[in-house]
């Protein structure tokens, strides 16, 4: 069985999740087959990309239902960036497109006097849940950050992490039940967020 | 506030890191990888790889380094050189890079920021400016400051600006490779128009440039290749392919004059403390 499966909706930063994934041990593999889905322990959902655009082809490649059947059978999933955004319902990037709606929410865009900003550079997080693939070792601790758009969670008790842009305090991490996801890079977050890609072996070791 | 990043900005001409002064004359320093892999370790924000000849001849081969270094750097990159529809975006977004630039293909057909936009996302498109100064006006200039436009650099950050594009990148031609200091009075015109984040490149040689910059604005992020490339000298460890481009440099293995040892950390902490 394949460890981790990265979903290619052919518009990610799927090479860097790879090498990351790979550089810590992980057997994984890029796709868009089902049954190469199906026959993984954990699913990533990398993120570059516009938000209509990434959901119609997931829905046209039909990956949509593989990851309702992953996560139906309770196995892990990761969301990174727009790949943690495309897990809520609705998000307002230019227009108003549908997610997979597998979490409560909405995805916003940071805006001030009606132009939009873009968030980017690396910053400073605040942990709000003890049990997480965040293994936050100092105040130094940066990551990586590009992005317009935030996921406002329903539930704000699924949010694992808080960072500040614009003096406007966001979500950037969520964990509920075996999702976890991030609206920063970890891939592209150096040494802090390998130790991510790392924590995720170590848990995926202990349960499996 | 939000401190600027300190992006090292590679030119890439086949396979060697090149740099030139005003974008010309393109000395050959050596294997970009192990010049990246230095940056990620001295702990840069951010890399810029430019293929400098892309554009003249339709054809861009950063995807083959892209995927060399996505191996062993876990760090954002802009990439751009040649970059001309969404299927050249895709190619190197799948490759490993975050981000991709645009200059040439953007001012023939300007229509493609915004294609590029609605499937990528903004975040994703930069837009790259090759600023000269004519008479009292900055014009923009293509294919790697080759060929002149009649387009002002203010109306053309405008026009991107409502075209959707994330950032700029704006190099000024006339300071690029000199050390001698930022264009000012460029960096000023700019951040008057700009609501977009933008990068400025071109002119560090010493620290108090930066504090001369940040009087006139405030940028996204400062791009520096011959301070950091010239103080990380090529060693012999450097391997150097010398099938393409100007070698006389790196034979004579000399100091460039112009610019001392400074180093990413040094930059930061002199930023750190000028914005306290």
């Amino acid at each position: 069985m394949l460890d981790v499966a990265i979903i290619n909706y052919g518009m990610g930063n799927l090479f860097s999740v790879f090498c990351a994934c790979k550089s810590i041990g992980l057997n994984v593999q890029i796709t868009d087959d089902k049954e190469v889905i199906r026959n993984s322990k954990i699913l990533i959902l990398p993120g570059v990309g516009a938000f209509g655009a990434a959901m119609e082809i997931i829905k046209k490649k039909n990956i949509d239902k593989a990851i309702y059947e992953h996560i139906g059978k309770d196995k892990k999933i990761i969301g990174i960036c727009l790949g943690m955004q495309l897990l809520f319902e609705r998000s307002y990037e230019f227009t108003l497109n549908k997610g997979l709606g597998i979490l409560k929410g909405d995805v916003k865009m940071f805006s001030i006097n009606e132009s939009n900003l873009l968030n980017v550079g690396w910053n400073k997080i605040i942990k709000k849940k003890k049990k997480t693939l965040l293994d936050l070792n100092s105040e130094k601790d940066k990551f990586y950050f590009i992005h317009s758009l935030f996921a406002e969670p329903k539930d704000t008790s699924i949010i694992s992490a808080i960072s500040e842009f614009n003096k406007q305090t966001f979500c950037c991490g969520i964990k509920y039940k075996n999702i976890e996801a991030f609206q920063f890079h970890p891939e592209k977050s150096a040494d802090f967020g390998l130790k991510i890609f790392q924590s995720l072996k170590n848990e995926m070791k202990e349960n499996f | 506030m939000k401190i600027p990043r300190i992006i090292p900005k590679l030119d890439i001409k086949g396979p060697n890191l090149v740099k030139g002064v005003n974008l010309e004359g393109l000395r050959v320093l050596g294997d970009p990888r192990s010049f990246i892999k230095s940056y990620y370790e001295l702990g840069a924000d951010e890399l810029v790889y430019h293929d400098t000849v892309a554009s003249l001849y339709l054809r861009n081969n950063l995807d083959k380094l892209l995927k060399a270094t996505s191996k062993n750097i876990f760090m954002p990159i802009i990439v751009g050189g040649g970059i001309r529809s969404l299927q050249d975006v895709e190619t190197m977004l799948v490759s490993g890079a975050d981000r991709v630039f645009f200059n040439t293909a953007a001012l023939e057909n300007p229509k493609l920021i915004r294609n590029t936009v609605k499937k990528f996302g903004s975040a994703t498109i930069v837009i790259s400016i090759e600023a000269i100064r004519l008479q009292n006006n900055y014009i923009c200039l293509k294919d790697f400051g080759r060929e002149r436009t009649n387009i002002k650099v203010t109306d053309w950050i405008l026009q991107i600006q409502d075209s959707g594009a994330g950032e700029v990148i704006i190099t000024s031609i006339n300071k690029e490779g000199t050390g001698k200091g930022f264009d000012l009075e460029l960096c000023e015109k700019i951040s008057k128009v700009a609501k977009i984040p933008f990068i400025i490149n071109g002119g560090f040689g010493e620290l108090k440039h930066i504090s001369d910059l940040l009087n006139v604005c405030l940028p996204s992020g400062i791009c520096i290749s011959s301070a950091f490339h010239y103080g990380n000298k090529p060693s012999k460890e450097i391997k150097i392919n010398k099938n393409e481009g100007n070698f006389e440099f790196l034979k004579k293995n000399k100091n460039f004059l112009n610019f001392g040892n400074i180093s990413i950390k040094d930059v930061k902490n002199y930023i750190n403390k000028v914005l306290k």
